[in-house]
């Protein structure tokens, strides 16, 4: 096992560099004439089969390595995995398009999923690790005692995977669908085989060692695009410092384009409370979705425990403190190369991603009647106005190769980053949910005589079900979905945080303050995010639904403490579990 | 190094985990909230070439964080050994 775990650098290191082989090959392959739709699959099947290889390579029949990783996950690639559990399609593809938007104030979305890993790394990865158990739930129902705090936690916990998963499986599907020519139904059934192959057979073990190899990947993908825009524009090939003299000059065109609100001006698209506020759920939602926090329960102490929490913030910031750059790069192309040119003389670029329907030139007199994504009619004068050119924020990743003019093989290499970014986030929530199904249910609550191997196949027969139900509503409704995912933040951080955190740090806390507690938390934030979204409630002091947490949390921590100070004292057992909590090898005297 | 750990050395190394998680909080706390709530004045200075307010949003606070979290894995590992309660003894 030590072997295994000795030699994890040396394969991790070969992988890098076959991978990095194989795009080489690619290219070669692509200047002698290998057409686009071939370099489109190659990169699809490979990749894919890559995952399911190490899937089937993994597969196990035992507890502790299909729900823990057998615990001996050095720190360094818990947070490889935990980096690519973490980043989703929405981090991958969306967040550099956000700050395009939003420049300031996009931000709120890069202080807030990092910021949150102190949270993690404070309250809750050393103490959790110490439990050693095998799900949050877990740890509610040990803690607080009795099959009710269990049962909220595994509500809480699929209400918030759910919705989560569903947007990852809709990521891969538009992926597929775009790079092997399907319709987005089938993409979506591709997608879903490519998460199956490794939690179906293998676990937590197998989604472990797969995050890691799509980390690589993901990781890669990003930063070629952007390190070659960036010696381009600038010469300078780190782009994280090379952007501040772009910003300037970014500044200098807003000026000469009539923009008023600058892109590193604060709130210009949103005002300071609610800026505060999103960067304030987004932290504690990361500390508190259950994904993540089970992969701190494979390492294998609390020592490790504490490492690997700030391993998977450094490979999280290595892609989140790009994108910034990414965007800054992206809009001085835009501002300089796009806006202002004669219609007829626009980059190749901006005319192939408008066939697709992602940007829009609305130059026309009739525009807004006429093409579709223009809001408003233009002025017809043939040259492009900053206010006649329409992108969608998905764009500004996926049009980067082509915005610089990389061969088409980095725009392959994008994609298959993208879909692993969708497929190592949905390998984890799936796990969580049917580990929260198999586990915390069946196993805790209906047959605790359950036999290793009838766990493990009803934990498979679940993972299936789960999987059918999410791409099936992929395939159906993912505009609301989509609308509805960054509830998921809200929701686990008004549900859990408060029960996670007062359990660790506060023996007082009881069980019918920590049932109380969540079912506040949970049911306020889903009210207030149900009744602003589709019921045109009137949001409170001006918050808006994607921020609810704002009032679960601190309701949860009141009533926790409230109902807690007014019922029974938790038994002196459940105090002595605290305690050991606390120390990572206690010897009591 | 199994012997057993007195309780009032217990009590004090619980302390010193508060003390330090409070600490570090803190800094977390500044380093996010206080520049949002000051951003707009702070953006009147630039640093390596950035408004400082958006550099902090976009780096500035990212690797504070990742220091944080260094910092208190040391902290706590020397802290455990130095009370008895690390796990390898």
């Amino acid at each position: 096992m030590s072997d295994f775990v000795s030699r994890l650098p040396k394969i991790y290191g070969m992988y890098t560099g076959g991978f990095i082989a194989f795009v080489v090959i690619l290219a070669i392959a692509e200047q002698m004439g290998l057409p686009n739709v071939w370099i489109g699959y190659v990169f699809m099947a490979a990749t894919i089969g890559l995952y399911a290889m190490i899937g089937i390579m993994s597969r196990t029949a035992e507890t502790d390595e299909y729900y823990v990783a057998g615990r001996r996950v050095p720190a360094v690639f818990n947070g490889m995995a935990t980096g690519a559990d973490w980043m989703s399609a929405a981090s991958f593809i969306g967040m550099a398009g956000t700050l395009y938007a939003q420049g300031y104030d996009g931000l709120a979305f890069v202080m807030g999923w990092t910021g949150g890993y102190v949270l993690v790394a404070l309250f809750l990865a050393p103490y959790l690790r110490k439990f050693g158990q095998y799900t949050i739930p877990d740890f509610l129902g040990t803690r607080y005692g009795g099959n009710l705090p269990r049962t909220i936690g595994i509500i809480c916990a699929i209400t918030a995977s759910f919705t989560y998963v569903i947007a990852q499986i809709y990521g891969a599907g538009i992926i597929t669908s775009r790079f092997l020519g399907i319709d987005l139904a089938t993409g979506v059934w591709v997608g879903l085989c490519g998460v199956l192959v490794c939690s179906l057979l293998g676990g937590m073990r197998a989604v472990t060692w797969t995050q890691v190899a799509q980390y690589i990947i993901l990781i890669i993908a990003y930063l070629v695009p952007v390190v070659w825009l960036s010696i381009k524009v600038t010469g300078n090939p780190v782009p994280q410092i090379a952007y501040g003299e772009v910003l300037q000059q970014i500044g200098t065109l807003e000026q000469q384009l009539g923009v008023t609100a600058g892109h590193a001006t604060p709130f210009a698209k949103n005002d300071m409370v609610n800026f505060i506020a999103l960067t304030f759920c987004l932290m504690v939602g990361t500390a508190a979705l259950p994904h993540i926090l089970m992969r701190f329960f494979t390492t294998p102490s609390v020592k490790e425990a504490r490492k690997s929490v700030g391993w998977s913030l450094f490979f999280i910031f290595l892609l989140y403190f790009t994108a910034p750059a990414y965007a800054a790069f992206a809009k001085f192309e835009v501002y300089s190369n796009v806006v202002g040119q004669s219609i007829a003389a626009l980059p190749a670029w901006v005319a192939s991603w408008s066939n697709v329907g992602l940007v829009s030139i609305c130059d026309a007199l009739d525009a807004a009647a006429t093409i579709k994504g223009c809001a408003a009619n233009g002025n017809g004068d043939g040259i492009l106005q900053l206010s006649e050119l329409v992108l969608n924020a998905d764009v500004i990743v996926l049009a980067t190769p082509e915005i610089a003019g990389l061969p088409y093989v980095i725009a392959g290499l994008v994609a298959a980053g993208g879909l692993a970014a969708a497929l190592s986030t949905a390998d984890g929530l799936l796990l969580t949910i049917s580990n929260a199904l198999s586990h915390d249910m069946y196993y805790k609550m209906i047959n605790p005589s359950a036999t290793t191997k009838k766990r493990l196949i009803v934990a498979r027969v679940i993972l299936l079900g789960v999987a059918a139900v999410a791409a099936y509503a992929a395939s159906h409704a993912p505009a609301t979905i989509l609308a509805i995912v960054a509830w998921a933040f809200s929701i686990a951080a008004a549900a859990f945080f408060p029960a996670l955190v007062l359990g660790i740090f506060w023996k007082r806390a009881n069980k019918a303050g920590a049932v109380a507690g969540m079912i506040v938390g949970f049911g306020i934030t889903l009210y207030y995010l149900i009744n602003v979204k589709f019921f045109g409630m009137q949001p409170w002091f001006g918050i808006k639904d994607v921020s609810a947490g704002i009032f679960g949390i601190p309701l949860g921590f009141l009533t926790i403490w409230i109902v807690s100070l007014m019922t029974r004292e938790p038994a002196q057992e459940i105090k002595d579990l605290v305690e050991d909590l606390r120390y990572p090898r206690l010897v009591r005297s | 190094m199994s012997a057993p750990v007195t309780e009032e050395r217990r009590k004090e190394y619980w302390r010193r985990t508060l003390r330090i998680t409070a600490i570090l909080l803190s800094i977390w706390f500044v380093v996010t909230y206080v520049v949002i709530y000051f951003a707009v004045p702070l953006n009147q200075f630039s640093f390596m070439g950035f408004p400082f307010a958006f550099y902090m949003g976009a780096q500035g606070a990212l690797i504070v964080y990742v220091i944080l979290i260094v910092f208190y894995a040391r902290y706590m590992n020397k802290l455990d050994r130095e009370f008895g309660v690390a796990e390898e003894g």
